[in-house]
């Protein structure tokens, strides 16, 4: 209280004055002095709230400032909330005692959706609550995707099949060698089918077991050295090295989705990598408690904005190129959710023209009772 | 101890500028801001209904799109008349004066920003009976050039100086994308000469998501005036992406 009662010596009548004015203007424009209360009750909500009256906002709550920003209290609701929707109902004229519910797009960052619902109060402001939808959008959207991709990735392939077996049901058109080449062709695109159906079965026994975290202890080297054995065909004169850190690396994993995530980071960096340059795996220590395993190729590299998407299912940088080389579109996807639930942590990074480097970060198993 | 003495409400300069007896100016700037961002949000829903309507086909959404231009032109037109007269007035003097500036010249860049989602809402119809697909990259252009408005659309309701410097950086992104559309467009147009009335029509798009790119830079630009009163530094161009290809590999 010191330093008010110095202020108020100080500033004498003249401030006194300004306070009763301020009061009385603050009196007749809100009707009410609750205000400070109000505040303090909007306060303990997580979704952002305005108070709005005459266009201006009033009070705004903590979560309102952080969405908004910290400025729109006391300026013009279109500072606020700009979505033209949104300055129909705020900025308009009076809207009678209705609650509006609208659907806004791109509050905070752009794109993502929020319900904005509006309530007249008794004093004549409004009251505008603003509901995130992203969530509730995202799950929806997921599931649409999905299942438009999985029957559009299974439909090619169909597609193809019953070409050729059309064809071939008319025996005089085709000669046996044609017949012996189209027959080759089905084998593909049915070996295809079976890829597809394999990974989209892992992929969901992996999501279903998101939240138990594997417990058996699972020494890496051995692994990479065993996926090196099986992959060398496959990689013809191109090289797997594997270069082994000191020490051990003991992880808590499960050694058959370990396996897995190692082997699809290699087969891309086959595909993907130019001819000739080899495919290098490094086990390095990141620290006490971590392991990091990478998965390094030279070749063309991915362009920036495609590596936040590589993790989708179904995501391809170049879907010609993938169809050639005969991914299903869900290897990283599977990668992504096998380190989820190990715990771990996935890195892509890439250099057009250079190449791209894989990284998963692992938690180390706890030492054994020996 | 805090004094409690003065109610909370008072110190914070915005209330008190807009609402003392006093605070004519900052009440009427605090309105003519808020009209720059309606019509910006407008501007913002234009590109992005635009590009929705271009990736559907859908003639329909488009014409709204060019329909709902003409708000975007009588809020122009509003907000020039207002700043002119606030100028006029009040005579305002440092930030006040920026800020009355800032708003004219934003004013009428945002109105450019809106042309531009109207001339692509409008070519809608010219590529609808094409069998050509929009190109994955127009959207993601898009995305981009949309995200840096909406950006310093934020940055000028915040005065936020920092904010609006970083969508400056984000415009060689866009010159980037606009360089490799072009090229791809390009390859289609020598594949097949039925693809070149699509592919010149998907080519003004692109032009046009880059003049968006630009015009944001410039609103970011002078954002950073009205909030520093300084000039932001001059911004590297976006270089050509074949010469980037080219260093990279030689290395």
């Amino acid at each position: 209280m010191e330093i008010a009662s110095t202020w108020l010596l100080l500033a004498g009548f003249a401030a006194a004055s300004l306070v009763a004015v301020a009061a009385f203007v603050r009196l007749r424009r809100h009707g009410h002095v609750e205000q400070d209360e109000s505040a303090n009750l909007l306060a303990a909500f997580e979704d952002p709230l305005l108070v709005v009256r005459d266009r201006r906002v009033l009070i705004a709550n903590q979560a309102a400032r952080d969405l908004l920003g910290a400025h729109i209290e006391g300026s013009d609701v279109r500072l606020a909330i700009r979505h033209p929707a949104a300055a129909e109902h705020l900025a308009g004229g009076d809207d009678g005692e209705e609650r509006v519910r609208i659907e806004l797009v791109g509050l905070g960052e752009l794109g993502r959706p929020w319900e904005m619902i509006v309530s007249p109060l008794p004093d004549g402001s409004r009251l505008v609550r603003l509901v995130d939808q992203s969530q509730v959008r995202a799950a929806e959207q997921m599931r649409v995707d999905f299942v438009a991709n999985a029957s559009h990735e299974l439909r090619t392939p169909l597609a193809t099949l019953i070409g050729f077996i059309e064809t071939l049901q008319d025996e005089a058109a085709v000669d046996p060698a044609t017949r012996q080449r189209f027959v080759g062709i089905m084998a593909g695109e049915a070996l295809r089918m079976r890829d597809l159906l394999d990974d989209l079965m892992s992929l969901s026994r992996i999501e279903a077991e998101r939240f138990a975290a594997p417990r058996a202890t699972v020494d890496l080297r051995p692994l990479i050295l065993g996926v090196c054995e099986d992959l060398q065909p496959l990689a013809g004169d191109r090289k797997i090295r594997f270069e082994r850190g000191s020490g051990e690396a003991l992880v808590s994993g499960d050694a058959g989705q370990l396996a897995q995530m190692l082997n699809n980071l290699v087969v891309n960096a086959l595909k993907y990598g130019r001819a000739g340059t080899p495919v290098r795996i490094r086990l390095k220590d990141a620290g006490p408690d971590l392991i990091s395993l990478s998965v390094i190729d030279k070749g063309e590299g991915i362009a920036a904005d495609h590596i936040p998407r590589l993790t989708e299912r179904f995501y391809r940088v170049d879907p010609g190129r993938s169809r050639q080389v005969g991914g299903t579109g869900l290897g990283l996807a599977i990668v992504k959710h096998i380190v989820l639930r190990h715990r771990g942590r996935l890195e892509i990074k890439s250099k057009l023209g250079e190449g791209t480097r894989v990284e998963v970060t692992l938690p180390r198993a706890a030492p054994a009772v020996t | 101890m805090k004094s409690n003495f003065w109610p909370h409400w008072l110190k914070r300069s915005e209330l008190a500028g807009a609402e003392s007896p006093a605070g004519g100016l900052g009440a009427e700037l605090d309105t003519l801001r808020g009209s720059i961002c309606e019509m910006g949000g407008l501007a913002e829903a234009a590109i992005r209904e635009a590009m929705e309507a271009l990736v559907r086909r859908d003639a329909e959404a488009a014409a709204g799109v060019v329909r709902r231009d003409k708000k975007i032109d009588a809020l122009e037109t509003e907000i020039e008349r207002r700043a002119v007269e606030i100028i006029g007035r009040c005579a305002p003097a440092g930030d006040d004066l920026r800020d009355a500036v800032a708003a004219l010249k934003i004013a009428g860049v945002v109105e450019r920003i809106g042309d531009y989602a109207k001339n692509i809402a409008k070519r809608v119809p010219s590529v609808e009976d094409s069998r050509m697909r929009p190109l994955s990259l127009l959207p993601e252009m898009a995305r981009i050039a949309a995200e840096m408005v909406h950006d310093v659309l934020d940055a000028f309701a915040a005065r936020d100086a920092r904010k609006a410097a970083a969508v400056v950086e984000r415009d060689a992104a866009v010159d980037d994308f606009y360089n490799s559309i072009f090229r791809s467009l390009l390859t289609h147009m020598m594949e097949n000469p039925h693809n070149i009335t699509p592919a010149t029509h998907l080519l003004f798009v692109a032009r046009s998501l880059e003049r968006i790119g630009d015009h944001a830079t410039n609103v970011a630009e002078m954002v950073y005036f009205a909030a520093t009163g300084e000039y932001l530094a001059d911004r590297a161009k976006g270089a050509d992406t074949t010469a980037i290809g080219a260093g990279e590999l030689g290395r």
